[in-house]
């Protein structure tokens, strides 16, 4: 039996080593049980993750998904224990090495993993509880449908027979494995898992020292290494001088190592190799080394902010165009403007970017941080001229990944150096290095157009966007606007004419995916402009959004991203009730809402703020979320406490200026996240939904800054158009 | 470079190093005690936190040869099996995300407890002001800390 992408494949695998299921996240269902034959099939296997059942019962997944504070062990392990009817400390999960040989979707971002991984693993975990069954029927010589299974024992309650998973596993390795589209699912009230707090199972670990980050991989011979880079983009070393460094003690070996090109987009620069993190810190402090600082070196981000401003004044290429914005408005309209801008912003994950590699003589072995460990290995593979399989990349623990630990960049540096120092090294990024070479949140602009009627009906919404694409720079110039305008596009109001317009600003700052992405700013940019407009048409923002959130009755969303009204509502009135939006505030407080949808959830979130002078202070935000079927609500509630925070960070204090080409911020004093006493309270309502699960990740993010921006103009009358917020007297 | 002793929770260590080397880096790159983190060298996040004779402090900004005298305790030593009521109390709040700030979190929360046992909210936020946590987990440390102050610890 050939493996088919419809079909099932059955094989016996070697006896007694209990039952082995691959299983795919994404394209077409398919399981198999793995076979001799299976692993000889080629290079590529079509399996993303494989369930092992093991002879004592027990059930190991092993799949390649990063751990970075979401959960998502433990979500995966609660979604198979929950279908295949084990106890949930029966199942671990486990990190697969990475080898695209065997796991085709290694990446962890865009908030998918449980959107993913959700249906397939849920009817994997329900095929193990089937085959359970099916072998303990036929052992017994009863019907299957008189066999039940529960907590990993299948029981014949007719004549008080039961058998344990342990002792059913070998027989079960041995039958076909039923349809993944037929097999029975559990329906939502048999439920004793999938969307119960459950305590993750990676916390233990993080309250003594024993999580092992990157930067704690620690293996026999190590050394550390460091690299001076240019402070400007594309700024290369014209002439170094190492004496005094290498007199520091400690210090191994000084060299060169080139910049990378445009995939990986390495600065290059001066390595220092020391016995210690300190040393080579020390003796880079020691070098000497002139900068060619390259064709970048005048950019500014006051000249780059006129820029964005020019080019949000002038057409740019159309992305959506109901009816015409240009019609002639009734006399009696009020029209509304405003700019928004967005600065860039640094990931400033806690964790530095670092990686450990091992170069040995015809094969490597790598220790990453990473969010995609595929991307790690062929990068390595590719600078230490071996083919991919021998390239071994471990996955530790993430301190943070925000988008930045998708990249190939630091990997890419520590196998240039991994090559010259032949031992393994601890390639270190200091916190100056992290800030200074990210690659950043694209800086933008926005100006936006509308009006509203005499009877307080909007007429009409233009929305030109402008930034420094993230496509530009990644180089796909018919794709400018791809991680630009999302959101933007889907915009939920029901009004007649809507423009949306896209043009991109050259800058040489490296642009990346920031939480949320595009999100971040389009959402800011929607959820205010629609509170502008609430406040010309006279009517109050929640009221005036629910009259716009029209869900005709025989609506389709138009493409994937594209939210369903009445579920944006949902989470509107919930916040809103919550908040308890209609009671009145004392003078110099006030409340705003900002609801929004991005990655598959709808997430509505308000605000209440005092406003003293210049000054401002955030109460309370209640959030209240639709992300579909909740798998861990304990793993959604701090997700999105998460989300919060980082984009309150961005609201209320961060920003990343360049100046003469190099960034001006290196570090926590120049861009200060938001501490303990400046973050308000976060009330979490979790909508019960029986949609299919949205991600978590990222989607609190984009409407925190724009409800306490909207409460700020509340209390106090200023609207706030610019990133981070700064209030007038 | 003269060897220096030092007493880290409770047991005596040599290290010999250059005498200037922050605390942070003896402990995790000679002594591979790699509980204690690197976030910004430059006392800014707190995640290098240690005691020092019951201090808290920020180990990348303490010489070693400063503290040969006293006694270092790491998140190593606070507990040998997650019995600090810090511990309890951070996994009853489920408080770590990430979990890199949250060995110097814990260490600075100690420190605050040892000294008052009953903490208000602004206690709190004057002694974990210092300790940044990227992942915004900072509600979920506070309620730790009543938690743990309620169980007396
Ligand atoms: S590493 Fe010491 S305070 Fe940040
Ligand atoms: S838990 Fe990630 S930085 Fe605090």
């Amino acid at each position: 039996m050939a493996i088919s992408r419809r079909n099932f494949v059955v094989r016996s695998t070697v006896a007694g080593a209990g039952l082995l299921v691959g299983l795919r996240f994404s394209g077409p269902m398919l399981l198999s049980q793995e076979s001799e034959k299976a692993k000889k099939k080629g290079p590529v296997n079509p399996f993303d993750a494989y369930i092992h059942v093991h002879p004592d019962g027990n059930i190991s997944l092993i799949v390649a998904k990063s751990e970075m504070g979401q959960g998502i062990k433990t979500g995966l392990a609660m979604i198979l224990a929950e279908e295949a009817d084990v106890d949930f400390n029966a199942v671990s999960v486990e990190q697969a090495e990475t080898r695209p040989d065997i796991y085709e979707h290694m990446g962890t971002g865009g908030s998918g993993s449980t959107m993913e991984n959700f249906m397939p693993l849920r009817r994997a975990g329900a095929s193990v509880r089937e085959l359970m069954i099916t072998a303990a029927a036929q052992k017994w010589n009863v019907p299957k449908t008189e066999c039940e299974a529960k907590q990993a024992i299948v029981r014949h309650t007719k004549s008080s027979r039961h058998a344990t998973y342990g002792e059913l596993v070998d027989a079960a390795s041995k039958l076909p494995l039923p349809d993944p589209e037929k097999v029975p699912l559990k329906n939502e009230s048999q439920f004793d898992l999938i969307g119960h707090a459950t305590p993750r199972v990676d916390i233990p670990s993080k309250v003594n020292g024993s999580a092992g980050f990157g930067l704690d991989v620690r293996v026999p011979e190590m050394v550390f290494a460091v690299v001076a880079r240019c402070p400007t983009f594309g700024g290369k070393p014209l002439h170094f001088d190492a004496s005094k460094a290498k007199a520091v003690p400690g210090v191994r070996d000084i060299f060169e190592i080139p910049a990378l090109g445009k995939d990986m987009y390495t600065a290059g620069g001066i390595v220092v190799v020391a016995d210690s993190t300190w040393a080579a810190m020390k003796g880079r402090e020691a070098l000497q080394i002139d900068w060619d600082r390259g064709p970048a070196a005048s950019e500014s981000s006051a000249i780059l902010r006129q820029s964005l401003r020019t080019a949000a004044s002038k057409p740019g290429k159309r992305i959506r165009n109901d009816g015409n914005v240009d019609e002639a408005l009734p006399s009696s309209a009020k029209r509304v403007e405003a700019v928004y801008e967005f600065p860039h912003l640094a990931h400033a994950t806690m964790e530095p970017m670092n990686i450990t590699v091992h170069a040995r003589a015809g094969e490597a072995e790598v220790w990453a941080p990473t969010q995609s460990p595929d991307w790690v290995q062929r990068t390595v593979a590719k600078l230490l001229d071996l083919p991919s399989q021998k390239v071994i990349v471990h996955t530790t623990l993430l301190g943070g990944g925000f988008g930045r630990r998708y990249m190939a960049d630091y990997p890419a540096e520590a196998a240039q150096i991994a090559k010259v120092v032949g031992k393994p090294v601890q390639l270190v990024w200091s916190r100056e290095d992290d800030m200074t070479h990210d690659f950043y949140r694209p800086a933008a602009c926005h100006r936006m157009r509308g009006a509203v009627n005499q009877a307080g009906h909007p007429l009409l919404w233009s929305h030109t966007i402008t930034s420094t694409s993230i496509g530009a720079f990644w180089g796909s110039p018919d794709k400018l606007e791809e991680s630009e305008v999302g959101g933007a596009k889907q915009m939920p109001y029901t009004i007649r004419n809507v423009r949306l317009e896209y043009s991109a600003v050259p800058s040489s700052v490296p642009p990346l995916w920031w939480r949320s992405v595009e999100h971040s700013f389009n959402g800011f940019a929607v959820e205010c402009f629609i509170d502008e407009l609430a406040a010309a048409a006279g009517r109050d923002p929640v009221e005036f959004r629910r009259g716009l959130l029209v869900k005709p009755a025989n609506w389709k969303p138009k493409d994937e991203d594209d939210p369903d009204p009445a579920r944006l509502r949902g989470v509107l009135d919930l916040a809103a009730e919550k908040v308890g939006w209609s009671k009145p505030l004392p003078k110099g407080k006030g409340r705003g809402i900002a609801s929004y949808h991005s990655f598959g959830s709808y997430i509505a979130e308000a605000a209440e703020v005092t406003v003293t002078g210049k000054d401002f202070k955030i109460d309370r935000i209640i959030a209240a979320i639709d992300c579909g079927q909740v798998v861990n609500p304990e793993s959604v509630r701090a997700q999105a406490e998460s989300a919060i925070i980082y984009g309150l960070s961005a609201a209320l204090k961060n920003e990343i200026t360049i100046k003469d080409g190099a960034v001006e911020q290196s570090n926590f004093d120049g861009y200060d996240p938001i501490r303990i006493d400046e973050a308000p309270p976060i009330e979490v309502h979790i909508l019960k939904s029986k949609e299919d699960p949205g991600g978590m990740g990222e989607p609190a993010l984009p409407p925190a800054a724009p409800a306490v921006a909207n409460a700020i103009f509340a209390a106090s009358g200023q609207r706030l158009r610019r990133l981070p917020f700064q209030l007038k007297t | 470079m003269a060897p220096i002793q030092l007493l880290i929770n409770n047991s005596p260590h040599e290290v010999e190093v250059d005498p200037d080397t922050p605390l942070l880096w003896v402990l995790r790159d000679k002594l591979n005690m790699t509980g204690t983190k690197y976030g910004c060298g430059m006392g800014l996040c707190g995640a290098c936190t240690v005691h020092l004779d019951g201090q808290a402090v920020r180990s990348c900004q303490t010489a070693v040869s400063s503290v040969a005298s006293k006694k270092i305790t790491t998140i190593e030593g606070l507990s040998v099996d997650n019995s600090h009521p810090l511990q309890k109390a951070w996994i009853a709040e489920q408080v770590p995300q990430c979990g890199y700030c949250q060995p110097g979190q814990i260490m600075s929360a100690a420190a605050l407890l040892a000294k008052t046992s009953r903490p208000s909210d602004q206690q709190i936020d004057s002694a974990m002001g210092g300790n940044l946590c990227r992942c915004g987990m900072y509600q979920r440390i506070r309620r730790a800390i009543h938690r743990a102050a309620g169980e007396g610890a």
